[in-house]
């Protein structure tokens, strides 16, 4: 990432404005030619720097309102193999290894199951619980109840 | 919302053009004016349907770091604790779940360096523990939420 890259980065990163010539109003604002900028833009997505473009939606607005995060204990020796399946599950929209906080917190499977009820959510999670069969040693289900804060990347200024 | 904002909603989720009128050439997608789908996209943005609009960057291709945090807050000190984690610009999401691990909070940093820094001053400003789980392992990230 150069100076250039992060001015881009800056400029775009709480969201592109909705207007007809939108890459021309950006490189004007950075002073740099439009054809810089969607060189610079399309380099960034190829690289995978850029996840994507596109739209964020409120998953409660468009009617998914029981979300949760399921946390499961499973061996560490399994754990790559279980993490692949429990990921290629329709239902599952994020699924990591993370560290155990031992006695505090005995999970180290992480992932998010999304439903437009809990009574759906449970039907999910049943699905984990018989793909997972006796690897697991215990697992929980913490519910979102409310969005605190969502700003996303926010780098500083230059 | 109507049909047609779902239809903007699910198509916008895939990938936006990074070329000359890029909103022309959705709106010929969806067969309808450019002049309306910016409307539309607008108020979806307004009433909040839509959190954003705009690229995703990964902060860690960018060389930056990411980091899932949870703190037991006490149900009295919830608003005061919520200021100060909000508080920080590091701080890119913030969730109360249903537990006695009760916040959970997403770092994006410039440095992996700066997590620890920046737990390190969230700990102290509010008194709590903070339990930093960085993933270890990525199996799979991404959802279509069809709108």
């Amino acid at each position: 990432m150069d100076e250039l890259d992060r001015k881009i980065i800056t400029a775009t990163q709480s969201g592109l404005p909705l207007v007809k010539e939108l890459y021309q109003a950006i490189a004007q604002q950075l002073n740099i030619e439009p054809d810089l900028l969607k060189q610079r833009m399309k380099k960034m997505l190829k690289s995978g720097q850029i996840r994507r473009i596109g739209a964020v939606p409120n998953h409660y607005k468009l009617g998914y309102k029981a979300n949760a995060m399921s946390v499961w204990n499973v061996p560490d020796d399994m754990i790559t193999k279980l993490g692949n399946q429990l990921g290629a599950l329709s239902f599952v929209s994020h699924c990591y290894e993370r560290p155990r906080f031992l006695p505090d917190w005995p999970y180290n499977l992480f992932a998010m199951i999304h439903g437009k009820s809990k009574q759906e959510v449970s039907e999910k999670v049943q699905q984990v619980v018989t793909l997972l069969g006796n690897h697991c040693a215990g697992y929980e289900l913490l519910y979102s109840k409310q969005i605190l804060k969502k700003t996303g990347l926010r780098l500083k200024k230059v | 919302m109507d049909d047609l904002d779902r239809q903007i909603i699910n198509t916008l989720q895939g990938n936006f053009p990074i070329e000359d009128h890029p909103y022309q050439i959705i709106a010929e997608q969806l067969g309808m004016s450019e002049d309306d789908l910016l409307t539309r996209l607008g108020i979806l943005l307004e009433d909040k349907t839509l959190i954003r609009f705009g690229p995703m960057y990964d902060i860690q291709k960018l060389g930056g770091s990411f980091s899932l945090c949870a703190i037991r807050v006490p149900s009295e000190r919830f608003e005061e604790v919520t200021r100060i984690v909000n508080s920080f610009l590091e701080v890119a999401h913030n969730y109360e779940r249903d537990h006695e691990f009760n916040m959970w909070y997403v770092l994006a940093t410039e440095s992996l360096a700066q997590i620890d820094i920046t737990n390190q001053a969230i700990a102290k400003k509010t008194g709590l523990k903070v339990y930093n789980m960085p993933k270890l392992q990525e199996f799979f990230v991404g959802l279509h939420f069809e709108a």
